[in-house]
């Protein structure tokens, strides 16, 4: 068994990364760490950035321990500039 | 009230929109998109937005701002797209019966969303280069 998350990208990372939205699949009891981890996996060359950023789920920041569920909605929010 | 707009804000309307006769102030801010950062020139920036979150990040802060100072009314317009130099990207409107707490409302208002709110900048240089501009990591 495992969960697969809708994850959306912006800005500085949705451009290095070529994509806007992903589908990541993690096993069941999955933390916004494990997702952290799975980016550092599979786009090294953006991990640096994606350290710097913050997680969201569900449109609220998330901190690291926060457990995933079913059909949760994540984000990577890299350092905001708005204004 | 609150929006993400990719029109030109009329600030002038949102200014009107928040008056109320028991209110004799109101604050407006407006953030304008610069030509100049440091030694950079800008000819234009590009916003972006997570609408949803940014919409319920937007509307934490107006029920902050009415948790804390007595406001007839508070608008928040955010542009996204391109903007030109001079442009409006953002405005904060704000009106409460005396100036001091209209004042402090608004400040919290366009730091809260400058600190916390998915949007983002980038800057668009006149010789084709462009970055995105990184502001604060919220935690």
């Amino acid at each position: 068994m495992s969960n697969t998350f809708v994850v959306h990208l912006f800005a500085a990372v949705a451009e290095r990364m070529r994509v806007r939205v992903l589908e990541l699949t993690l096993p069941p009891g999955a933390t916004v760490a494990d997702a952290r981890a799975w980016f550092a996996r599979t786009s090294p060359d953006v991990i640096e950035l994606i350290e710097r950023s913050a997680v969201a789920v569900n449109h609220e920041y998330a901190a690291d321990d926060r457990v995933l569920n079913p059909g949760d909605e994540l984000a990577v929010i890299p350092p905001v500039s708005g204004g | 009230m609150f929006a993400l707009t990719h029109d030109p804000i009329d600030h002038h309307a949102l200014t009107e929109s928040v008056r109320r006769d028991g209110c004799g102030a109101v604050v407006l801010f407006l953030g304008t998109v610069r030509d100049l950062t440091g030694e950079q020139v800008t000819v234009f920036l590009d916003y972006e937005a997570y609408p949803p979150m940014a919409e319920k990040k937007l509307s934490e802060i107006e029920a902050e701002v009415r948790r804390r100072w007595p406001v007839g009314e508070v608008a928040m317009v955010h542009r996204l797209g391109r903007l030109e130099v001079g442009e409006v990207s953002v405005a904060v409107a704000v009106s409460t019966p005396h100036r001091a707490d209209a004042f402090e409302a608004c400040r919290y208002a366009i730091d809260t969303l400058k600190e916390l709110v998915p949007i983002w900048k980038k800057e668009n240089a006149p010789d084709g280069s462009s970055s995105w501009i990184e502001g604060g990591t919220p935690s």
